[in-house]
């Protein structure tokens, strides 16, 4: 390896390619066989954190930022006076590697720039992957980007060596796509999605009837909005996001608070804040929505476009919503347990476990986690000094903002940590 | 009136198993359980030096599974794994509380011993994961990935299940500095071994002669690798010191001034 060439390629291409959040490397199920190198069955490990803290697990690269197109929000595009780089396939293979056997990740995350067209560039791709499955005998996770507009057989064979596929959607309507993509079809993105989806659903289905049928991305596929470069509202993201989960069978949506690389009239200048707050509540809503059972239009309708970013959207839900409230801790449903302000999955499934036990109160729900200060306002449970109060929305905002302030900060660190 | 009794053992879970043992058989009534290295300080109680015996400690072991559920069993084991001061004693008392209930505790999270158990257990599984994540193979010249840790608790015995599976076609070395033992994988099975330190190990003419002479190069991209992938607009250190803790930043590469 030369590596002082390489290390300048490095530098350039893990640049280039820091823009993707999605460093998820779980969800596959690749054991490592006939002594192989590596698997990734189950939950992925983050081997590292960056500055900005988010979980270092891949390594993320594009294999060139040679481009064609002229993407607005992109650091890649055309018209960027930028240094430009390519790997050849082979050092992206001895890098994976390398990386791999010294424990620093689970697998590569390999995306590029469009050089030539997207079958050329979808061909480079699935070459890596092909010679880390097949020449380096390596189980560990390949996350291979989807090029917009790459033709059918080649999504195919992608699925075949990839644990997951992603084509980023970037921007969440048609018509901001328009307007900062010009030169891009919407159908473009669609396409490889469409065939991913299908092929999944063609592999669960024979797998039932040949055990031996081949693997096809048993990570599924995930893809990327990019939040506050156009004017869409908190509403237009998530029913976009919604379709894409109901639609296309997404194992994730991720959103990407805009960072100003440029001044362009049609997005927010440099220096503008990178709307972080604003993608935390994002995700939270996402969450809700995958595991806590809450529709899109509970959380988000016409009345009610936008998040609340003072308080978390459950909180924000159950404020607008009190008649579903008090609930009684010792003997609510667990559906109804997971709509409770401060209550996560994990105390839920606490206190359906200990409930079994004896009946609960205060001091047991602390013990075993629940934020109190946010859930005893919508609760009774078996402590004599529950909130008997008909306080009023209103009054129950401030009262938990006064007394949350350090808390609300935790928790927004520790939904950070969730991609 | 009853007299207490405090109990010594070897370290080894068979034989605490073997003191829960004696609990029973002797009807004692035991108020500390100390590993090796921990003086008795129990002024008023009778003091006993247990011998681990293997079928006692079975016995123990094979009752307390019958009737608890797995997430039990490897909770006491985790537990047990911490090396806390006192926790041998919330062992015995779950076991106790275990066997006169005669059905599995494992859920009752308001119960204080469960709950303490269960949150021991929490902190070294997040040990073990954290070694899993951190743990950086450095290759030797005889082709040997060698990485050295010093976990807070004994977690290389829950470690080698992953490390063996994952890295099955390469040699590698796992040694905790602190416990002084290592695991070895050979191609074929893991062991335990111990390895005899020189004096001037870690001093860089002792590892120009240890390691792979492109070692440090691949260090080097990797150390790039990270500064690179890092959005500069974003950077949150109070969030980044709680994902990666001070006191793990000695096995990370990215991290090291060392390494420079
Ligand atoms: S096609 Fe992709 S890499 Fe090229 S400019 Fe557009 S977003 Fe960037």
């Amino acid at each position: 390896m030369m590596f002082d060439r390489i290390k300048e390629k490095l530098e350039i291409l893990a640049d280039a390619a820091k823009y993707d959040v999605s460093c998820s490397s779980s969800g596959s199920k690749r054991s490592n066989k006939n002594k192989g190198l590596g698997n990734s069955d189950g939950m992925g490990i983050c081997h590292s954190y960056t500055e900005d803290g988010r979980c270092v697990s891949l390594l993320k690269i594009l294999l060139t930022n040679h481009c064609i197109f002229d993407c607005a929000y992109c650091v890649t595009r055309r018209s960027n006076d930028i240094k430009r780089a390519a790997f050849k396939v082979q050092e992206v293979v001895d890098l994976t590697i390398n990386f791999y056997r010294r424990n620093y990740i689970e697998g590569l995350f390999l995306s590029s720039g469009i050089f030539k067209d997207a079958d050329f560039t979808m061909e480079r791709l699935i070459q890596v992957a092909k010679k880390l499955r097949l020449e380096e005998n390596f189980n560990g996770y390949i996350h291979l980007k989807s090029i917009p507009g790459a033709s059918d057989e080649l999504m195919h064979e992608a699925g075949l060596y990839a644990d997951r596929l992603s084509v980023n959607i970037e921007i969440p309507t048609v018509s901001g796509l328009k307007k900062l993509a010009p030169e891009k079809d919407h159908a473009d993105f669609i396409k490889p999605m469409e065939k991913v989806k299908n092929e999944i659903i063609q592999y669960n289905s024979e797998k039932k009837l040949i055990k031996s049928t081949p693997k096809y991305a048993p990570a599924g596929q995930s893809t990327q909005m990019i939040v506050g470069a156009t004017g869409e509202s908190d509403r237009e993201i998530m029913l976009s996001a919604n379709h894409y989960y109901k639609n296309y069978n997404m194992k994730r949506v991720y959103y990407s608070g805009y960072v100003p690389i440029r001044n362009d009239p049609r997005l927010p200048s440099l220096g503008s804040q990178v709307p972080m707050l604003r993608e935390n509540r994002l995700y939270q809503t996402d969450w809700l929505m995958r595991f806590y059972g809450f529709e899109v239009n509970e959380l988000l309708n016409p009345q009610f476009p936008n998040l609340d970013v003072e308080v978390d959207p459950k909180l924000s839900w159950a404020l607008r919503n009190p008649q579903h409230f008090p609930v009684d801790i010792n003997r609510a449903e667990k559906e109804t347990l997971l709509r409770i302000p401060g209550v996560g999955l994990k105390s839920v499934s606490k206190i359906l476990n200990a409930r079994k036990y004896r009946k609960l109160n205060y001091d047991h729900l602390k013990a075993i986690g629940v934020a109190l200060n946010r859930a005893k306002y919508f609760i009774i449970c078996d402590s004599r000094g529950w909130e008997t109060k008909d306080l009023g929305s209103a009054k129950i905002k401030s009262l938990i903002l006064r007394n949350s302030v350090g808390k609300f900060r935790k928790e927004y660190s520790s939904q950070l940590s969730l991609f | 009136m009853n007299s207490t009794t405090s109990l010594s053992y070897d370290g080894s879970l068979n034989g605490l198993l073997t003191c829960i043992f004696l609990n029973y058989e002797e009807k004692l009534q035991v108020v500390a359980i100390h590993p090796p290295g921990i003086a008795s300080e129990e002024l008023f109680s009778n003091h006993l030096e247990v011998i681990t015996e293997k079928p006692k400690a079975e016995r123990v072991w094979k009752a307390f599974k019958k009737i608890a559920t797995a997430r039990g069993v490897k909770n006491i084991y985790f537990a047990y794994l911490s090396e806390e001061p006192g926790i041998e004693l919330e062992i015995l008392k779950y076991f106790q509380h275990t066997f006169q209930r005669k059905e599995s505790i494992d859920g009752d999270f308001a119960n204080s011993h469960v709950l303490k158990i269960a949150q021991t257990a929490k902190k070294v599984s997040r040990e073990k994961h954290r070694m899993e994540a951190f743990v950086r193979f450095q290759l030797t010249k005889d082709s040997i990935y060698f990485a050295t840790i010093e976990p807070d608790f004994n977690v290389l015995p829950v470690i080698k299940h992953h490390f063996t599976s994952r890295y099955s076609d390469q040699e590698w070395i796992i040694y905790d500095l602190k416990r002084k033992f290592g695991l070895y994988y050979n191609l074929t099975t893991t062991n335990i071994i111990n390895i005899d330190f020189a004096k001037n190990s870690g001093s860089s003419e002792e590892n120009d002669y240890f390691f792979d002479s492109h070692e440090q190069d691949f260090q080097k991209l990797w150390k790039n690798y990270f500064e690179a992938t890092t959005i500069k607009s974003r950077i949150n250190i109070r969030l980044h010191h709680q994902h990666v803790p001070k006191r793990y930043w000695k096995y990370l590469i990215e991290k090291n001034p060392l390494h420079n």
